[in-house]
């Protein structure tokens, strides 16, 4: 297990703010470690800080103290173009409203990371392709997100969110909008992902149920610090794959 | 982000909201043929007035005098330079030298006389200038009945309106209303008029043109200085009778009578300066009280000037008051420019508040765009895009659309001259520089005017931005 790399760690990472008069400690003091092509489940109520956690590792966000080391990169250090780099190669991420942009069809929503990357038009076309063919969505892909279900945008998000070829998949309560047998849909998706391509997962959640049936490992948080782990053995995992994790 | 990328979603987001946009285009279209249409009235009346004035032969003319000549233009020439009575003979030699200067197009005499010109056996006694043929181009000759010399040679002579009057016996009362040209024209053209001169012929008989012997004079110049004066006269056929006016005419052409140089300078007349320079001029060389220079551009007027004075002559232009009249176009350039420009000022602010507006409604598109890996600058970007694509549209339209009001202006002020018999005028001139001009200063009021809210933009927190419902 240890002998495996690690794709994020934090130490006694801190995000503090002031709303108003008051100091709100949105993550206090959180230190832990993600190994590579990894499932963790980041488990809380709502305001338990889960939801910042995930930005500070998603760089879109910086701590107020401690540190947050993704593939080696200690992001409070990066500076801002730096960061903006870091998003587009090393991070995927897909949330809760999808957050795909409406005036683009899918396909140029999916595009869309590629132009940021300064990738050849030829070569674009070819891995928009791919990544919808992944989503099952190359029948949808002239459609604007409008014209699509939730799962469909989920899916374009994720297709998306795979298009740079990441290392790490950010996950923020990816099936919050969707019905539970879409989410289930999607959440096998996310599980391919990272059982066939090694992405490293991190998904954020309030539904115990939903961690227990796709994560290998589940983060406890309250109040902005962390309160207990817990491995899991997730359900239809494969005997010969699970077991090291 | 490249450039056809940029391009493309700049676009492709101004067609998201196209009534905004296109009105601010507008705005700016407007602001731009306001600019574009008070500069090219500007530039218009500018060409207008120096196609005038350049047709009129004052700018492009230099007069050339003798120092020894009384009239110096400034007490300064008076005293700086070399001593009067030792400074050149403005003989055919010197004419040439003069004529030979770079810039130069040509140097003639300005012959001048006043004498009897018999019509129907009365006398009238009146002041005869030569012209050269270069003169045909002047409006001055605009309005004229009949035509210009055949030659010049040619024993023709050209009216003015008002000794046409005298040889008709019309003089007008005043205020009475002006017989027309054509009027006076048609009783005169093809009679014949004699002229009585005094000529000026040389001792030793031999009435040499004087082109020929240059090399001669310059030796021996006092060898036969010595000429008598002779009575003669010479019919002249009245060819053509000119509307212009007396007192508009510059100084060396001021006159009622015109002939043709070559015949004027071939009659050898009696010049006033002829006595005083006696001592000098060699006996057939002619000495010219005053050469008319002209210049091939009025912009050399002041290089060709200045080598006129180190020849050692006497120089006359109008260049001042050129100068003049660049400094007043300057400063009407400016002030149209001003004008112009407010619409453009007005139209900037309309630009910046369409992309601020922009942010606020695309707040949570440019925070997803930053959460997928977009860059402040690629945020940037696309909003100095939109704000350029803008501005180059609008000024495209805007440059038509100047160009149009001043077609139809153009139109309506003819229309008006046409009706008031004038002729038409073009004081409308958008030249291509402008066009340019119009464009690119359209871009470059967006540009600035896209940078506060692009920096805006660029500046917005991601997790804010997503938040943002």
């Amino acid at each position: 297990m240890s002998s495996l790399a690690v794709a994020v760690r934090s130490e006694n990472l801190c995000r503090h703010y002031h709303m108003g008069e008051t100091l709100i400690r949105a993550v206090d003091g959180v230190s832990l470690e993600v190994r590579a092509g990894e499932f963790v489940a980041l488990l809380g109520s709502s305001g338990s800080g889960k939801s910042s956690m995930l930005n500070l590792i998603a760089g879109l966000d910086r701590p107020t103290s401690g540190t947050v080391v993704v593939q080696n990169r200690d992001l409070a250090k990066l500076s801002r173009e730096e960061l903006a780099k870091y998003r587009l190669h090393v991070v995927g991420m897909v949330f809760q409203s999808f957050n795909l942009i409406p005036s683009m069809t899918l396909a140029e929503n999916v595009e869309l990371p590629l132009r940021f990357a300064e990738v050849d038009r030829s070569q674009r076309e070819n891995l928009v392709r791919e990544a919808l063919d992944r989503v099952g969505l190359q029948a949808r892909k002239d459609h604007r997100p409008s014209e699509l279900s939730g799962g469909e945008q989920q899916r374009a998000a994720l297709a998306r969110a795979l298009i740079n070829r990441p290392q790490l998949l950010l996950a923020d309560e990816p099936t919050g909008n969707l019905d539970s047998h879409t989410g289930i849909e999607i959440m096998d998706l996310v599980r391919e992902f990272n059982r066939q391509l090694g992405m490293t997962v991190v998904m954020v959640t309030h539904e115990r149920a939903l961690a227990e049936r796709y994560a290998e490992r589940m983060i406890f948080l309250a109040d902005g610090k962390l309160t207990h782990e817990q491995p899991n053995v997730p359900a239809g995992a494969r005997p010969g794959t699970q077991g090291h994790a | 982000m490249k450039l056809p990328d940029l391009t493309e979603l700049a676009l492709r987001n101004l067609r998201e909201s196209v009534l905004r946009n296109s009105l601010t285009t507008i705005g700016i279209s407007v602001g731009v043929a306001s600019l574009v249409a008070m500069l090219s009235l500007g530039i218009g009346l500018q060409q207008m007035a120096s196609r005038r004035l350049v047709k009129s032969g004052l700018f492009d003319t230099i007069i050339v005098t003798s120092r020894r000549e009384l009239r110096g233009m400034s007490r300064e020439e008076e005293r700086t330079g070399p001593n009067p009575a030792e400074s050149r003979v403005l003989d055919e030699p010197a004419r040439q030298e003069i004529e030979r200067l770079p810039n130069v197009l040509e140097a003639y005499p300005d012959i001048r006389f006043r004498t009897e010109l018999r019509y129907e056996d009365k006398p009238h006694l009146t002041t005869i200038s030569a012209l050269p043929s270069s003169a045909q181009s002047n409006d001055a000759f605009e309005g004229m009945q009949g035509s210009f010399f055949s030659s010049e040679t040619a024993a023709e002579v050209i009216l003015q309106k008002s000794f046409a009057e005298e040889l008709l016996g019309k003089t007008q009362p005043l205020g009475a209303p002006e017989p027309s040209v054509a009027e006076l024209a048609q009783p005169l053209l093809g009679k014949e008029l004699l002229m009585r001169y005094a000529q000026r012929a040389a001792a030793p008989q031999q009435p040499v043109p004087p082109k020929t012997n240059e090399a001669a004079s310059a030796d021996d110049s006092l060898a036969t200085a010595a000429y008598s004066v002779v009575s003669r006269e010479q019919k002249l056929r009245i060819v053509g009778i000119s509307d212009l006016d007396v007192e508009s005419m510059r100084g060396p052409m001021r006159a009622k009578v015109f002939l043709p140089l070559k015949l004027a300078e071939s009659l050898h007349v009696m010049q006033p300066n002829d006595v005083s320079e006696i001592s000098r001029a060699a006996s057939d060389q002619t000495v010219y009280s005053s050469i008319s220079v002209r210049v091939k551009n009025p912009a050399q007027v002041q290089s060709v000037e200045d080598a006129i004075k180190k020849l050692g002559f006497n120089t006359f232009s109008i260049v001042d008051a050129s100068r003049g009249l660049r400094q007043f176009f300057g400063v009407l350039y400016a002030f149209l420019g001003i004008f112009g420009s407010l619409a453009l000022i007005v139209a900037s602010i309309g630009i910046v508040n369409t992309l601020v507006m922009a942010i606020l409604e695309r707040r949570r598109e440019i925070g997803i765009m930053k959460a997928i890996g977009a860059s402040d600058r690629d945020v940037k970007s696309l909003f100095f895009a939109e704000a350029g694509a803008m501005g180059i549209l609008g000024g495209i339209a805007g440059v038509i659309l100047g160009w149009a009001i001043g077609q139809v202006i153009n139109f309506g002020t003819n229309i008006y001259l046409k009706r008031q018999s004038l002729p038409p005028e073009h004081f409308w001139a958008v030249p291509w520089w402008l066009v340019i001009f119009g464009i690119l200063f359209a871009v470059g009021v967006s540009l600035v005017s896209g940078r506060y809210p692009a920096g805006r933009a660029a500046k917005l927190d991601p997790v804010q931005a997503l938040r943002y419902e």
